[in-house]
């Protein structure tokens, strides 16, 4: 229980006004400017952008700057602005086959119709830190082929003409949204992929990481990981048709698993799904190991490790929520503390006294 | 209904493309175009969500993956001008309200048979060309990034 406390208005202003400060820092360096984190932090933005379920580049940004770089606070100020909107459209579902390629690349399969593209990676860097990112010096321009992309064609069923592979097929319901009905717990997988969509990158990455480690094994291959652009197509009313009002950066991986399978059914690769706004390829990979964790029950396996227990995955993974609730703590509890104390000197006293009634040799009943 | 559907696609068409042209640039080309439509706005420009839709897997079942902000604005084009009391509707990602605008009034002035063909020849067909431009030199640079397997033999 917490109380309401008054006083301490003074002290608060000033935090804030320290807090101000101290987020500028030293004045003989430029201030950030939000267009220079958008630019130049690109994968904080997306992260902020994906966990606060909110795709805007610019307020990404923002958020960052406002909340001195601490991504979970800026996630929390992103998705608190989100309640400030109305709900104007719901998309056409995102044609992710469509995608202007910028990276896409399939562990499983070496040969591919468009080929491995490598895209903007980390992947074989040697993780040394680069010291020359503190001279100051322009970065070259990227290399330009002499021949445009070929088609990048979606792999996993145009590979899979023997059926090994599961197949993924739309059943025509209309998703839950855990925006507007709270999740009800057993859920389905619409909703939880809808959560695991804006859950915390961290905690998926730690959850995903158990079940390769054995708790839910179920081993991954990377079936295919594609990162570009998605145009989004919403139905306007006035015209009878959908059209494209712009388009988003999105992450996508396509996880091969190993098999499901019953008495009615062949063995069968199954299939985990991670889908994540911006550059998000570990988060994208993580959901996707996630995703086919919670299928336990479906693919009737037996349910062994933490990422496999939906609702203790699903009701975890917001970092709002969580660190709303840890946070809290913070709040005054003065008569709560209060009143333990109170209850705690009382329980001593009654110990002391039960002590001295038998005397120093005598053992308490209870501790037989 | 061919010229129905011709319509509504080359709305579609001219949304699209001016939805994913720089505002500035969309700006400079408009005035350029010397259209002069004295309009109202009837609806917005406002600034809200759409909720995104992905596919389990990609090709199976919706899910909703998040939202993003979305401006829509609808003008009318002034009475006893050319076009007068024309209709146009705008939508774009993100917060930018005068893009919308532009983008109704665009469709608005499109209603005008005189101005369709002009707009379509002259604004919508290179800012078109622009954006196709802009995505081939992505796919050049992506391109660059293509991995060559070549596979060592071993042996005697």
């Amino acid at each position: 229980m917490y109380v309401a406390v008054k006083g301490g208005e003074r002290a608060i202003a000033n935090a804030h006004r320290l807090l101000a400060d101290r987020r500028r820092g030293a004045r003989d360096q430029a201030e950030l400017e939000v267009g220079q984190i958008e630019e130049q932090l690109r994968l904080a933005v997306d992260r902020v952008m994906s966990e606060a379920s909110l795709y805007d580049p610019e307020l990404a940004a923002l958020a960052i700057k406002q909340a001195s770089g601490d991504i979970i606070e800026a996630v929390f100020l992103l998705r608190a602005y989100r309640t400030t909107l109305p709900r104007l459209a719901v998309s056409e579902p995102l044609d992710t086959g469509a995608m202007r390629i910028e990276r896409r690349i399939s562990a499983a399969y070496k040969d591919i119709p468009g080929g491995q593209i490598l895209g903007p990676t980390y992947d074989y860097t040697h993780r040394l830190l680069d010291f020359m990112l503190l001279a100051e010096g322009e970065a070259p321009p990227p290399e330009r082929a002499e021949r445009a992309l070929e088609a990048c064609p979606p792999l996993l069923e145009l590979l899979d003409a023997e059926g090994l592979i599961e197949r993924e097929t739309d059943n025509g319901c209309e998703p839950a949204d855990i925006t507007r009905d709270p999740p009800d717990y057993p859920v389905d997988r619409a909703t939880r992929l809808q959560m695991l969509a804006r859950g915390d990158e961290g905690y998926l990455l730690a959850l995903g990481y158990s079940t390769q480690r054995g708790y839910g094994r179920n081993h991954p291959f990377a079936g295919e990981i594609r990162l570009g652009h998605v145009e989004v197509e919403i139905f306007v009313e006035e015209w009878g048709e959908a059209v494209c009002v712009g388009e988003i950066a999105l992450s996508e991986c396509q996880m091969i698993n190993q098999f499901g399978g019953s008495r009615d059914a062949a063995p069968q690769f199954t299939r985990g799904y991670g889908l994540a706004f911006g550059h998000s390829e570990r988060k994208a990979m993580a959901m996707a190991l996630v995703d086919r964790a919670l299928r336990a029950e479906e693919l009737g396996e037996e349910v062994q490790g933490p990422a496999q227990q939906a609702e203790f995955v699903l009701a975890h993974a917001d970092s709002v929520e969580a660190s709303g609730f840890v946070s809290h703590l913070k709040l005054p509890h003065y008569v709560d503390f209060q009143s333990e104390l109170e209850l705690l000197r009382r329980l001593r006293r009654e110990h002391d006294r039960r002590e001295c009634d038998m005397g120093p040799d005598a053992q308490p009943e209870d501790s037989l | 209904m061919t010229s129905l559907h011709d319509h509504c696609t080359s709305q579609a068409r001219r949304q699209r493309v001016l939805a994913l042209t720089p505002r500035e640039t969309l700006e400079t080309h408009w005035a350029a175009l010397g259209i002069r439509a004295p309009h109202r706005c009837v609806r917005g420009p406002e600034t809200g969500m759409a909720m995104l839709r992905g596919r389990m897997g990609g090709t199976g079942s919706a899910f909703h993956l998040g939202e993003m902000t979305l401006t829509r604005a609808s003008v009318a084009l002034d009475d006893g001008t050319p076009g007068g009391g024309a209709l146009g509707h705008g939508w774009v990602r993100g917060r930018d309200r005068r893009h919308a605008e532009l983008i109704a009034l665009v469709d608005a002035c499109a209603r005008h048979a005189a101005w369709a063909r002009r707009i379509d020849l002259d604004l919508i067909a290179p800012l078109q060309k622009a954006l196709e431009a802009r995505h081939a030199e992505a796919s050049h640079e992506a391109a660059a990034t293509r991995v060559d397997f070549f596979t060592l033999v071993r042996g005697e």
